[in-house]
């Protein structure tokens, strides 16, 4: 008996050495690598709140044409419609973020990328965008014409 | 002068044993045989790699990683230094050339069934420079912040974030934050310059001390072939090496001439506010995937098309990595005809699309 019970308390005490060993192998590990990683990912940049944007004034706007106008850091786009109404959306395809334009030969917003097309409504109609644009609102002031988030 | 050099060597092999080395270095065969003509690219590609390292760093002497300084610093190298035209064309071409002796390369190892046992590592060693070659081209095609590079890196790191759970954080590290830009700009740089060269260089150290230490394969059944006993194989040292460098020579010439016939092009400075113009594309040897995603409809039984797509050829191109792994007849010198059927099918798949990516 006295035997048997000497080598469970060696195993013993030899388990613990080895997960101690073991666990602060890993810590260690881990304390080298976590900083790198964490180095990796690029802090969150103060994104530049913007809620409206001043375009321009109206007559100075063609109808049946549309333009990419800087809302903060992300581009948007103005449609002026042959009947003179204003619409406007995001510019970023919903596909795989190519930026879109009008096209008044075909009357429709369209990404050269892959072909992709979206109603005056930003309705995908058609290729591979399988999303809508996200609409923005056009907002007169004056003359003045403005964009602002949908809100 | 002979008496110098002798010394010197003498010097040398007294303090370091260089008659190891040089023993080493000299005791590979090269098999003769109908397909030998297929054990030159990879020492092609090896010379256009060094071609992009002497190349690369010259550039480094003048461009400036930045989004304000990027394109500006490449039109000073073209317009103001002397041959920096050159220089920036031989780059640009030499990347093409890599990567296109690279696939060669690795389609004849495949076909030749060279990665069967003991060959593995080598196989894998070199599955990883191609990789790394196409981050080579893929990084360093933004680095001229051109408005084509500028969308096709876009489009190329959004299909990257496709992929399920780990795509959105890939997507976030190669573009240095949400949407492509300056910071994009520093990090494919880093990448470019830094990063890849330096992981390029360990997995060549392997593959070469390995074909080195092994030896070149021969194809199955070679030692069983008519001839045997008659002159099988040349000595890789003096006489295959005589015929590479003969090759290099061949490349060098090919390599300057269409670099001064056909200068590459800057395009126009990227604008991060413009419509996109038409023509995106990638590099060609990424088209056949990017063509393949346009023929899958945007939604196959509930997932995304463009999610099946990338997952599929994720698969597919692990499944080809393992190759050594699931051919277990090759390595038992047995002939796999699976595995050629496979490769074939590859080869047309890639060709047809390739082409079509450009005719479409
Ligand atoms: C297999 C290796 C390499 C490949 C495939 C490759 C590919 C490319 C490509 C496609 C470009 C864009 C060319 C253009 O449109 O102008 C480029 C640019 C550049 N590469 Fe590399 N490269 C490789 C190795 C290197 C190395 C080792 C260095 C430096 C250590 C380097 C430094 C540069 C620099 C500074 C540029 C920007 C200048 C420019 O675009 O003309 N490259 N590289
Ligand atoms: S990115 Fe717009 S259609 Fe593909």
């Amino acid at each position: 008996m006295q035997n048997q019970d000497q080598p469970t308390l060696d195993h013993r005490k030899r388990d613990f050495l080895k997960y101690l060993l073991g666990g602060s192998f890993v810590a260690w590990v881990v304390s080298i690598f976590y900083p790198v990683l964490a180095y990796l990912k690029p802090p969150k940049q103060g994104e530049v709140e913007v809620s409206s944007v001043k375009v321009g004034k109206i007559e100075d706007i063609q109808k049946d044409s549309g333009q990419i106008v800087k809302f903060g850091n992300k581009p948007v786009i103005l449609v002026r419609k042959p009947n003179g109404e204003f619409r406007s959306f995001s510019a970023t395809c919903t596909h795989l973020d190519c930026t879109v334009q009008y096209r008044s030969d075909m009357g429709v917003i369209w990404c050269a990328c892959h072909n992709g097309k979206y109603d005056l409504n930003g309705r995908n109609i058609e290729g591979p965008p399988p999303r809508p644009l996200e609409e923005f609102r056009v907002v007169m002031q004056g003359d003045e014409v403005l964009i602002s988030k949908n809100v | 002068m002979k008496a110098i050099l002798q010394n010197l060597y003498a010097w040398i092999d007294e303090r370091v044993h260089l008659r190891d080395l040089v023993e080493f270095m000299g005791k590979k065969y090269v098999p003769i045989h109908q397909h030998s003509i297929w054990y030159y690219f990879g020492g092609v590609s090896l010379f256009l790699f060094i071609i992009q390292v002497l190349t690369g760093i010259l550039l480094l002497l003048y461009y400036k990683g930045s989004e304000e300084l990027a394109f500006e610093s490449i039109q000073f190298i073209m317009s103001k230094v002397e041959f920096g035209w050159l220089i920036r064309s031989i780059h640009s071409w030499a990347a093409n050339l890599f990567i296109l002796a690279a696939v060669i390369h690795m389609f004849s190892v495949y076909f030749t069934k060279a990665y069967r046992k003991p060959r593995e590592i080598t196989w894998f060693t070199g599955m990883a420079m191609l990789f790394l070659g196409m981050g080579f081209g893929f990084s360093g095609y933004l680095l001229p912040w051109n408005e084509l590079a500028f969308f096709a890196t876009k489009v190329g790191t959004d299909i990257a974030g496709v992929i399920p759970v780990i795509g959105k954080p890939i997507m976030i590290l190669m573009r240095g934050g949400e949407d492509v830009t300056g910071a994009t700009l520093s990090r494919m740089f880093g990448f470019h310059v830094a990063i890849f060269p330096g992981l390029f260089v360990v997995f060549l150290g392997i593959h070469l001390l390995l074909v080195q230490r092994q030896g070149m394969s021969e194809p199955i059944g070679f030692e069983n072939s008519p001839n045997v006993g008659s002159q099988r194989t040349m000595p890789f040292f003096p006489n295959f090496l005589l015929r590479d460098l003969l090759l290099w020579l061949l490349v060098l010439n090919v390599l300057a001439v269409l670099a001064v016939l056909f200068p590459w092009e800057l395009g126009i400075k990227a604008d991060p506010f413009a419509s996109a113009p038409s023509g995106i594309k990638p590099e060609w040897y990424f088209l056949f995937m990017f063509q393949t995603l346009k023929y899958i409809p945007a939604q196959v039984l509930f997932v995304d098309g463009e999610v099946l797509g990338v997952l599929l050829f994720g698969l597919a191109g692990l499944l080809w990595t393992l190759v050594p792994f699931w051919d277990r007849k090759s390595a038992a010198g047995q002939q796999n005809r699976f595995v050629n059927y496979v490769g074939i099918f590859v080869v047309l798949y890639v060709l047809l699309f390739t082409i079509l990516g450009y005719v479409v």
